[in-house]
């Protein structure tokens, strides 16, 4: 009983941390690894509730497919502001990638 | 058509007022109370669905009670969220030429381990979608499950240069649509014998719903998969340019723009 709880706590902690580490990180890489580690959070937790459907499509969309999609699109930014920033060579805030 | 978004990392603008900033803390924890309020004095109403849900189970067709929800109660819902999946795919179909759906790519560097671990890691991950659509009637699966493994399978393969989808040709089409085609013509097809739209008759309900899931799954593979390759293909096409050009003019930071294709 008092091991469950034990679990309990430290997932509650542990998804709140995560979700305001992820609210908070500056860099959208960060930000983006610290989501799918939420991710796999959530679905222990949902596990603990008792919810396995819900557990397996938070595994392998919230936190697998998802996770993948945001990696692309931060690429696909980065990529773009490189281009973008170096038509504006002399632009203040230029070297943030 | 959109608007691309930029790109403001490291350029956080925290001009807000302390006021105003404060202000926003407070609405948003009072609302968020608020919610958690809600859900308690609710929490009392919702409690007669299950047992309703369990006294019904055996007219479902299936075991577990959320397949019964999701493909027999509340049918309805899970049409419309396989036909709003299918806007999402149209909004993201790329502007390639037509071809066909799956390319073998020979100008590539292959990484051998990466591809042996895949001969092995593929055909596991199908046959555990298989698995997991079945199971969906008695455990807990189910179609948006196995859907999203098909797609995971495929994200790897298009990970290892090997293979090549194209979205844009005719196969393609058919696959992000017959989940709600299927779905359709079972929803009309019951109405024709049972005169409700949707209401599955008893002896045919558990056949029906295998069909349904199992071309929803195949839909639902093939537009999470679109929607991962229309963002990463043009990742590599722009990222190509940028490669070429970055290696040329390391000394200057004047890299051309390169057209997107």
């Amino acid at each position: 009983m008092s091991f469950d709880l034990f679990i309990d706590a430290g997932l509650v902690v542990g998804v709140l941390t995560l979700a305001c580490l992820c609210m908070a990180a500056k860099n959208l890489f960060t930000a983006i690894v610290l989501f799918v580690g939420l991710g796999l959070f959530v679905t222990v937790a949902w596990v603990r509730l008792d919810a396995p459907d819900l557990a397996i499509a938070e595994a392998a969309i919230g936190a697998g497919l998802t996770g993948a999609l945001l990696l692309a699109t931060w690429r696909q930014l980065r990529i773009k502001s490189v281009n973008d920033d170096a038509d504006k060579p002399n632009q203040i805030g230029g070297d943030n990638v | 058509m959109f608007e691309s978004p930029e790109f403001k990392e490291g350029n956080h603008s925290n001009d807000l007022p302390l006021v105003v900033r404060i202000l926003c803390a407070i609405a948003i924890g009072v609302l968020g109370l608020g919610l958690i309020g809600v859900l308690m004095s609710t929490a009392n109403l919702s409690s007669t669905l299950p047992t309703l849900v369990q006294q019904n189970l055996a007219q479902s067709g299936v075991q577990n009670p959320v397949t019964a929800v999701l493909l027999n109660f509340r049918s309805y819902d899970t049409l419309l969220e396989i036909g709003v999946l299918l806007i999402v795919a149209v909004a993201m179909l790329p502007d390639s030429p037509s071809g066909r759906l799956v390319a073998v790519v020979t100008d590539t560097q292959i990484n051998p381990m990466l591809e042996a671990a895949l001969r092995w890691l593929v055909p596991m991950i199908v046959i555990m979608a298989g698995y997991m659509l079945w199971t969906g009637a008695a455990l807990p699966g189910g179609a948006f499950q196995s859907g999203a493994l098909l797609a995971g399978a495929g994200v790897l393969i298009q990970l290892s240069g090997r293979l090549s989808f194209c979205f844009t040709s005719t196969m393609a089409k058919l696959l992000l649509t017959i989940g709600l085609i299927t779905f359709m013509l079972a929803a009309v097809g019951v109405a024709i014998m049972t005169g409700v739209i949707l209401q599955y008759p008893t002896e045919l309900a558990a056949p029906l719903i295998l069909l349904i899931e199992s071309a929803a799954t195949i839909s639902i593979a093939t537009i999470l998969l679109l929607l991962y390759n229309s963002l990463a293909t043009q990742v590599s096409v722009t990222n190509a340019a940028v490669t070429t050009s970055t290696t040329s003019t390391t000394s200057t930071t004047n890299i051309d723009k390169e057209p997107k294709s």
